[in-house]
């Protein structure tokens, strides 16, 4: 956090449209000179915080202040010099479809009529150049794919060299390539002009490279409000779900529950086996060197291994064990306290054989680079409450191997 | 006691409407009259407006003017006064029928379309990034067409009744074979100047209510109830177009009765 005032300062806006309540009193800075992201699902009311900042929308109550002075109580001549200092960039767009795009990208220089033709011509073929789009110059926007229609866009919010700039989702839509361009260009820009920006954007972590802050808006509140590394340490576990993104897709795609997902249930299931009496079951399996797999062969390749032997285990102990990731290799089982889980040496033995019969995955999809990878499990009943990280660590010493595969085919087995 | 309270909401609903309404064209009409002057976009809309519906006027007026001969030629051969046609087609033209069809004939041709290109604005954010680029929209959107609906309307009426004399005397004369120097000299002792005064003031009033009308639809298309997208865009098409068409009517009437 810095000392000094924020350029711009949401002061508890709240905003709803009928009975749905977007922004719930939320407080929020923007410092000058600074890049800020916003990150948030989608419908969170993202669009709708910015628009406040440009005044398309008026909050219901709170108040929107400008280096310290509340939006509106700025003179009408203060309030028209901060909205020329301001550019943005919308989600779609909205460019004039029946104006060319070098009229797009001229007419705010136009339209003010500060600047004579010769200048006016002079800095859109310098944005156009750095952009790009000198050769769609005479086409309409219609006419254009939807990556050039955003860099026309970018164009004519940076045309002005406003002094804050808004972008709404500046890369939706746009290839890696471009993507990186357009993040590259707002962090060379914003070091060349000194603007502030305000992002909204989905992309992460790229979008944390060129922040100097980030935002989270969720359920209608800013929820986490700091530098990027600040981000990356939180413990929140709402903080951690952002920004592990990645990894909650690849969790929903193996049909495990994410670590914090697990982290909560685990006290849950302690509190069931003590007012059971029983022990609670758990196993952990791991799979062994995937990160060499993931340097020598691919990420998808090691991530089709992970999300195998996830397949297979919920497969062969069935739906109602509870299966979650615990780290990047591993996979924590909690067994139910219902009494249908079978014996644990009975259970594993089976499951191996499971793993010995039928082929791990497609060979074909790597015919080049074959690698070898261990299966490793450990299993226990535990009747003590413990951390879910004490609990993994426990099971992590009595880990062994219980399949070596090849290639997708079981080639071993040690006991 | 719910239809009462339905008939008042109504009632407030309309005030309310008529209002803003108001204040959309007072803004439009003095942002449109104040430096600096936008004669470029004015021209343009000069041009859609005016220039685009000469041959749909021309052929309008062509068929008035000469079904005006028609059936005036065979009503006035009963009283023996055929003569007078000349004078019957060109008041009927230029007092009445002139300015309201003119007025219809336009808002098919461009008041729809200012409707719907201005509601597509609306919808697609594009009013949105005017006032973000601190461009007055109603200033860039509205004003040059209420300035080039004030210019059109009254040089496409005057159109209209040029032909629709010229229709008149080619069924009056030429197939019905009155005779052409009578055609012209019932014209030129009947019309007054009032008559011709009193179509331009009409034609005006009728260009204020289209321009305020078509453009109001696609402007404010966002605040009526299911505004948006396409469906939006067409219910204002559609509303703007029943709207001008009876307003220019009802206003036809209102004004016919204080000019005569």
């Amino acid at each position: 956090m810095t000392d000094q005032t924020p350029l711009i300062e949401f002061v508890r806006v709240k905003k709803a449209f009928g009975t749905k309540v977007v922004l719930d009193e939320v407080s929020c800075s923007f410092y000058e000179g600074q890049i800020t992201t916003i990150i948030g699902k989608s419908g969170v009311g993202k669009s709708v915080f910015l628009k406040h900042i440009v005044g398309l929308l008026e909050p219901d109550s709170g108040e929107i202040r400008v280096n310290g002075v509340p939006l509106h109580e700025l003179d009408k001549e203060s309030l028209r010099h901060f909205k020329r200092s301001i550019s943005y960039m919308f989600q779609n767009n909205a460019l004039f479809d029946s104006m060319t795009v070098y009229e797009n990208i001229a007419l705010p220089l136009v339209e003010r009529r500060q600047l004579s033709k010769d200048q006016i011509v002079k800095k859109v073929k310098s944005r156009v150049d750095q952009l790009e789009l000198s050769d769609v110059l005479d086409k309409y926007p219609s006419q254009i794919s939807g990556g050039m229609q955003k860099r026309v866009a970018l164009a004519r919010a940076l045309v002005t060299e406003p002094k804050v700039v808004l972008f709404d989702e500046p890369t939706a839509g746009l290839d890696p390539l471009r993507k990186n361009a357009v993040f590259s260009m707002v962090h060379h820009y914003q070091k060349a002009f000194g603007f502030t920006g305000i992002i909204v954007s989905h992309d992460i972590p790229d979008v944390f490279y060129i922040s100097d802050r980030v935002a989270i808006l969720d359920g209608g509140k800013i929820i986490f409000e700091g530098s990027p590394m600040e981000l990356e340490q939180s413990s929140d576990p709402i903080v951690k779900l952002f920004i592990g993104g990645e990894m909650g897709l690849i969790d929903q795609l193996t049909g495990l529950l994410t670590r914090t997902e697990m982290e909560q249930r685990l006290p849950k299931e302690f509190a069931l086996s003590r007012a059971k009496n029983q022990p609670l079951k758990v196993a952990l399996f791991s799979v062994g060197n995937l990160e060499e797999i993931d340097e020598h062969v691919g990420h998808i390749a090691s991530h089709k291994i992970f999300q195998c032997l996830a397949n297979e285990i919920t497969d062969y102990f069935g739906p109602e064990i509870i299966a979650g990731r615990c780290g990047p290799n591993d996979i924590l089982v909690l067994f139910p306290l219902n009494g249908k889980a079978p014996e644990q040496d009975a259970n594993i033995e089976g499951f191996a054989k499971r793993l010995k019969q039928k082929p791990f995955m497609k060979k074909d999809s790597y015919p080049n680079v074959c690698r070898d990878f261990h299966i490793l499990f450990a299993m226990g009943q535990f009747e003590q409450e413990m951390s879910f990280d004490g609990l993994v660590a426990a099971l992590k010493k009595g880990q062994r191997e219980m399949a070596s595969l090849k290639c997708g085919r079981v080639q071993e087995k040690k006991r | 006691m719910e239809f009462v309270q339905r008939i008042g909401h109504t009632s407030l609903s309309f005030i309310d409407t008529l209002g803003h309404m108001a204040i959309f064209f007072g803004k439009g009409f003095v942002r449109g009259i104040s430096p600096p002057f936008q004669f470029s976009k004015i021209v343009n809309q000069i041009y859609f407006i005016g220039s685009k519906s000469l041959l749909i006027i021309f052929l309008v007026g062509l068929f008035t003017g000469m079904v005006l001969g028609l059936q005036g030629y065979y009503t006035l051969v009963k009283f023996g006064s055929e003569g007078l046609l000349g004078a019957a087609v060109a008041l009927s033209l230029i007092r009445e029928l002139g300015p309201a069809l003119t007025a219809i004939m336009v808002i098919g041709r461009a008041g729809s379309s200012m409707a719907a290109e201005i509601g597509i604005m609306r919808i697609s954010e594009q009013i949105d990034a005017l006032e973000t680029m601190d461009i007055d929209p109603i200033r860039f959107l509205f004003s040059p067409r209420l300035i080039a609906s004030l210019i059109c309307f009254p040089v496409l009426t005057a159109f209209f009744d040029v032909v629709g004399i010229i229709g008149g005397y080619i069924t009056g004369v030429i197939l019905l074979g009155i005779n052409r120097g009578i055609y012209f000299y019932r014209i030129e002792s009947a019309v007054e100047l009032q008559d011709v005064t009193g179509g331009f003031i009409k034609a005006l009033v009728f260009g204020l209510l289209v321009a305020i009308i078509c453009c109001y639809q696609g402007f404010y298309l966002h605040r009526r109830p299911g505004g948006f997208g396409a469906k939006g865009v067409s219910m204002a098409t559609t509303s703007s177009v029943v709207i001008s068409c009876v307003v220019v009517l009802v206003a036809d009437y209102v004004l016919t009765s204080f000019l005569l």
